[in-house]
C-alpha cells in the first residue's frame, strides 16, 4: 500500500478523487476551520485529530451521539431476559426448594440480573459503536497510509473535504482550505477497488477451516468436556458383583466360591436326596401339632397340594384331567407312611410330582405333613374320635 | 519539594512535552529490544510461575488433598488468594472508571496501566475458584447450559453470583481496556516501520482514523462504559463478600461485609498500583507523565480507604459484643487472642497503623517510604483474608469440631505462582502495548484543547 511519490503520480490518473486534506497546527486553528467549513454548507467533511478536541462536534454541527439508546435498549433487554431465564429454570423447568426460598426468589436473582444488564449493555454499546456507527473494521479507507493520516495520528489537526460533497469543486476547495489557514493541502485518491470473487479457493478453504474448528470445538465441549455423565451411581458401584472379572484372583472371577463345607443361613442341606423312598425312622416331625401349626399347614396344603390332591386329599384333582390325577392320600400305604416319608416326597418329589422345596420352607413342609395326618384321621375317624369332637364342640 | 501548592490543580503532564514527544516517550519501549534487566525480571517471574505450575500440577494429579484444607477449615489459601487478587484488580477500575466520572484528570497517566493490572489480577483470581473445585476441567458446569440432565445452576447461590460477577468483570474490564487502546493502536500503526507490527497494529486498530465524527461517539461510549464499570466494580467485591456474609458462620454473617470488602479491595489495589508504577516510571522514563503528584494522590486514597478498613475492624468487634451472641463474641476474641493472633495483629498493624504515616506530606511524597508502606498494606490485606477465612472456620459453634489450619508447601507454591503469573503478564504488557494512554495524555497536555475563543460554543 505504501507507494513512492513518483509511482503514486502515475497511478493517480486512473483513480477517483476521494477529497482534499489540509493540516492545522493548533486546536484553535482546526476549530475555526471546522466551524467555517460547516458554516459554508459543506456536509461531507471530516476532522481528524490525535485526541478528542472539545467542542469540535458543535463547530462541525454534528448531532449528539445516539449511542445511549442502544445501551438502554440492550441493557433492559438483557436484564429482562435474565429474570425470565431464571424464572423459567428455577420455577418451571426444574423447580426445587432451596434454603426455603420461593421458586421465584426475586431478591436472590438481583445480583445475576445486574451482572447480565452490565454485560449486555457494555458489549452491545461497543459492538454497535464499532460496527454500526463507525463501519469498522475498515483498513482500506483512502485516508489510510497517507502522510496526512500519519501526521494527524501524532501531533497535527487535519480537515478533509470529500469529493462526494454536493458543493465540492477542486479549485474552490483548494482556495477555501488555504484561506482557512490549512497547510499541506493535498488530494487523496480512492484506492483501486479490489474485487474479491466469492468462490476463490483460499476463501473457501478459510470458511472450511472455520466451520471445522467451530463445529469440532463445539462437539468437544458439549460431548466430551462438559458432558455430564448419567447419575448411575446406584447401579454402577465400585464393588465386585457376581459375573464380574477381577485380575487379583487366579481364576479371574470376581465371584468367590464359599469355603468348603460352609452352609448358608437357613439352608441346612437335605442328606436323603438320593433315596426314592425314605427309609423308616429316617426323620421325625420336629413340630408339635398345635392349632397354629395346623393352620399354617392347612394354608400351604390348600395352596400347593390341593390343586392335584383335592381339598381333602381324595385325589380328586381340580385340573379336570389336564394332568394325571394323583392317588388318594387315604390309601393304607399313605396312612402307614411315617411323617418323615411324606416329608421326603414333598422335598424331593415322586413320580410326576415335582419337588416343593423351592416354594416352601422346612417348617411349612412339616406343617403340611401334620395337616395331611389330620385329614387322614378325619377321613378314617374311629368312634372315639367322634366322641372327642362332639365333647369338644359341647365344651365350646 | 515541600512547596506544593494544593490550591491549584497540578499539570497532568510535567515539562510541557510536544505531542509528538509523547508518542515517542510511550512507544519507545515497544520499539526497542528488551534490555538485560527485562530478561532478568522476566526470568524471576517465570521461575515463580513455574513453581506455581508444578504445585498446580501436583494438585491436579493427586487432588486437593495436597493442600492444608481440612475439616473444619474447608477454605484455605485457594479462597484467600482469590479474594486477595480480585481486590487487587479493583484499583484499576476505580482509576479508569470512577475517577473518570469524577473528572479527575490526573488519572490519565496511570489509567491504562491500572486497567491492565485489573485484567491480569482478575485472570489470576479467576484461577483459584476453579482449582478450588478440584476438577478444573469440569468448570463449565458453573454456567447454565443445556445439559443431559436438564439441570440448571442454582441462581440463588452466592457462589453462582460470583461466577457471573467475576466473568462479567473480566469481560467488561477487557472491553473497556481495548476500547481505550484503539486510538493508540492507530497511532502506533502510523508510526511503526516494521511490516509485521504494522499488520498487527492495523488489525487491532480496526482501521481507526482519529475522525472527529468517531471521537464524538467514542467519548460517549467511554462515558457509558465508565458509568457501568463503576457499579460493576462495587458489585463484584460486594458479591465476593456475599460468599461469606450469606452463610451463618460467626465472623462472616455480618452486614458490614460488602462496604468493608470494597474499601479493602481499593486499599490493596492502590497499594499494588503504587508499587508497580514506581518501577514502571523509572524503567521507562515516564517521570513526566506519572509524576510524584500522582503518587501523592494515590497515597491519599490509600490513607482514606485504610481508615475505612480500620473502622470496619473496630465496628466488627463492637457489633460482636453489642449483638450479645456468644459465638460471635468468641470468634472475635479468638481472632485477637487465639492461636492465630499473630495473623490478626499483622493485619491490624499493616492495614491500620502504618498507613497513618501518610498523614505526613514528606512520607506521602517519598518514593522509598511509600514503597515500603504499600508493600506492608498488601501483606496486611492478604492476612486480612487469612484472618477472616481461617479464624472463622477453625473454631465455630461446636468445640468438638475445632481444628487448626496449616498450609502445605503446595499451597505456598501456588501462592508464589499466582504472583509469577501476574507479574509475567505485567512485564509482557510493558513491552507489547503502550503502558500510558497516548490519546488521553495528549488531550490533557496544557494547550491541547482550544482556548475559550477558538471554538465559540464549547463547554
Amino acid at each position: 500500500m505504501v507507494h513512492s511519490q513518483a509511482v503514486t503520480e502515475v497511478i493517480i490518473m486512473n483513480k477517483k478523487l476521494y477529497g482534499y486534506t489540509a493540516l492545522f497546527d493548533t486546536p484553535d486553528g482546526i476549530m475555526a476551520a471546522a466551524k467555517k467549513t460547516a458554516d459554508d454548507g459543506f456536509t461531507k467533511f471530516d476532522v481528524n485529530t490525535p485526541y478528542p478536541v472539545h467542542g469540535i462536534d458543535k463547530a462541525m454541527k454534528i448531532r449528539p451521539s445516539k449511542l445511549g439508546f442502544i445501551t438502554l435498549f440492550f441493557g433492559l433487554l438483557g436484564g429482562a431476559l435474565a429474570i425470565l431465564f431464571m424464572y423459567w429454570t428455577m420455577s418451571v423447568d426444574y423447580p426445587m426448594v432451596i434454603g426455603g426460598k420461593p421458586f421465584f426468589a426475586l431478591p436472590a436473582f438481583g445480583p445475576v440480573t445486574f451482572e447480565v444488564i452490565v454485560l449486555t449493555a457494555t458489549l452491545s454499546t461497543v459492538a454497535a459503536m464499532i460496527a454500526l456507527f463507525f463501519y469498522l473494521p475498515q483498513n482500506n479507507h483512502p485516508l489510510h497510509d497517507t502522510d496526512y493520516m500519519k501526521t494527524v495520528s501524532s501531533d497535527k489537526y487535519g480537515l478533509c473535504i470529500e469529493a462526494e460533497d454536493p458543493l465540492f469543486d477542486e479549485k474552490k476547495v483548494q482556495t477555501f482550505l488555504s484561506a482557512a489557514g490549512g497547510k499541506n493541502i493535498t488530494p487523496v485518491y480512492n484506492p483501486e477497488p479490489v474485487k474479491y470473487p466469492l468462490l476463490q479457493p483460499k476463501f473457501l478453504a478459510v470458511l472450511a477451516i472455520i466451520a471445522l474448528s467451530v463445529s469440532g470445538a463445539t462437539y468437544f465441549t458439549l460431548n466430551k468436556l462438559m458432558y455430564m455423565t448419567p447419575f448411575n451411581w446406584m447401579s454402577e458401584q465400585e464393588k465386585l458383583t457376581p459375573q464380574r472379572t477381577y485380575w487379583l484372583f487366579e481364576d479371574g472371577y470376581g465371584m468367590r466360591a464359599p469355603v468348603q463345607g460352609s452352609v448358608a443361613r437357613g439352608f441346612i442341606p437335605y442328606p436323603f436326596r438320593d433315596q426314592s423312598v425314605l427309609e423308616e425312622g429316617g426323620l421325625a416331625n420336629p413340630l408339635l401339632a398345635t392349632e397354629e401349626v395346623l393352620t399354617l399347614g392347612k394354608n400351604k396344603y390348600n395352596t400347593f397340594c390341593s390343586p392335584c390332591h383335592g381339598n381333602h386329599g381324595d385325589g380328586d384333582s381340580r385340573l379336570r384331567g389336564q394332568f394325571p390325577n394323583p392317588p388318594s392320600l387315604h390309601t393304607p400305604r399313605a396312612r402307614e407312611w411315617s411323617d418323615g416319608q411324606i416329608y421326603h416326597v414333598l422335598t424331593v418329589g415322586q413320580n410326576v410330582m415335582a419337588s416343593y422345596e423351592p416354594y416352601t420352607t422346612r417348617e411349612e413342609r412339616w406343617a403340611i405333613v401334620h395337616y395331611i395326618r389330620a385329614l387322614q384321621r378325619a377321613k378314617n375317624a374311629s368312634d372315639a374320635d367322634i366322641q372327642l369332637v362332639r365333647s369338644d364342640n359341647n365344651a365350646r | 519539594m515541600n512547596a506544593v501548592d494544593y490550591t491549584k490543580e497540578p499539570p497532568v503532564v510535567e515539562g510541557h512535552p510536544a505531542l509528538a514527544d509523547i508518542d515517542e516517550m510511550v512507544a519507545r519501549p515497544l520499539d526497542e529490544r528488551p534490555t538485560k534487566k527485562f530478561y532478568i525480571a522476566l526470568s524471576i517471574t517465570l521461575t515463580m510461575l513455574l513453581i506455581g505450575a508444578v504445585s498446580l500440577g501436583y494438585t491436579l494429579f493427586y487432588g486437593i488433598g495436597m493442600w492444608g484444607n481440612n475439616q473444619p477449615v474447608g477454605w484455605g489459601f485457594d479462597i484467600i488468594n482469590f479474594v486477595f487478587w480480585v481486590g487487587i484488580g479493583h484499583a484499576g477500575t476505580l482509576i479508569s472508571a470512577i475517577l473518570f466520572l469524577l473528572r479527575q484528570k490526573w488519572r490519565t497517566g496511570i489509567a491504562r496501566f491500572a486497567e491492565a493490572m485489573t485484567i491480569f489480577a482478575v485472570m489470576t483470581a479467576g484461577l483459584f475458584p476453579l482449582i478450588h473445585t478440584g476438577r478444573v476441567w469440569l468448570a463449565g458446569y458453573l454456567f447454565p447450559y443445556p445439559n443431559q440432565h436438564h439441570l440448571w445452576v442454582n441462581f440463588t447461590s452466592p457462589l453462582v453470583w460470583d461466577v457471573f460477577a467475576v466473568s462479567t468483570y473480566l469481560t467488561v474490564s477487557f472491553v473497556f481496556w481495548y476500547v481505550g487502546l484503539i486510538p493508540d493502536f492507530a497511532t502506533l500503526r502510523d508510526r511503526t516501520k516494521s511490516t509485521v507490527k504494522k499488520v498487527i497494529y492495523s488489525v487491532c486498530s480496526l482501521g481507526w482514523r482519529h475522525s472527529a465524527r468517531h471521537w464524538q461517539h467514542y467519548e460517549k461510549a467511554y462515558m457509558l462504559l465508565a458509568g457501568f464499570a463503576t457499579p460493576l466494580v462495587l458489585s463484584v467485591h460486594t458479591i465476593v463478600s456475599f460468599d461469606f456474609a450469606i452463610s451463618i458462620i460467626p465472623g462472616w454473617h455480618t452486614t458490614i461485609f460488602p462496604p468493608y470488602f470494597v474499601a479493602g479491595a481499593i486499599f490493596s489495589g492502590f497499594a499494588m498500583v503504587v508499587k508497580v508504577l514506581i518501577f514502571v516510571r523509572k524503567v521507562f522514563d515516564l517521570e513526566n507523565i506519572i509524576t510524584i503528584n500522582h503518587f501523592e494522590k494515590m497515597n491519599k486514597i490509600i490513607l482514606a480507604t485504610g481508615l475505612m478498613v480500620g473502622y470496619a475492624y473496630a465496628m466488627e468487634f463492637f457489633i460482636a459484643w453489642y449483638s450479645g451472641v456468644n459465638a460471635e463474641l468468641f470468634v472475635f476474641i479468638n481472632r485477637a487472642m487465639g492461636p492465630y493472633a499473630w495473623a490478626y495483629w499483622i493485619m491490624v498493624s499493616c492495614n491500620v497503623v502504618f498507613p497513618q504515616l501518610f498523614w505526613f506530606k514528606k512520607i506521602r511524597r517519598s518514593i522509598p517510604a511509600m514503597f515500603v508502606i504499600a508493600l506492608l498494606v498488601n501483606v496486611g490485606m492478604w492476612f486480612e483474608r487469612f484472618v477472616i477465612i481461617v479464624t472463622s472456620l477453625h473454631r465455630d459453634f461446636l468445640p468438638s469440631s475445632w481444628g487448626m489450619y496449616i498450609p502445605t508447601l503446595t499451597d505456598f507454591g501456588i501462592l508464589i505462582g499466582s504472583f509469577g503469573l501476574f507479574f509475567t503478564l505485567l512485564l509482557l504488557f510493558t513491552k507489547t502495548l503502550p503502558v500510558v494512554s497516548i490519546s488521553e495524555v495528549k488531550a490533557g497536555v496544557d494547550g491541547s484543547q482550544p482556548s475559550r475563543h477558538g471554538g465559540d460554543n464549547h463547554e
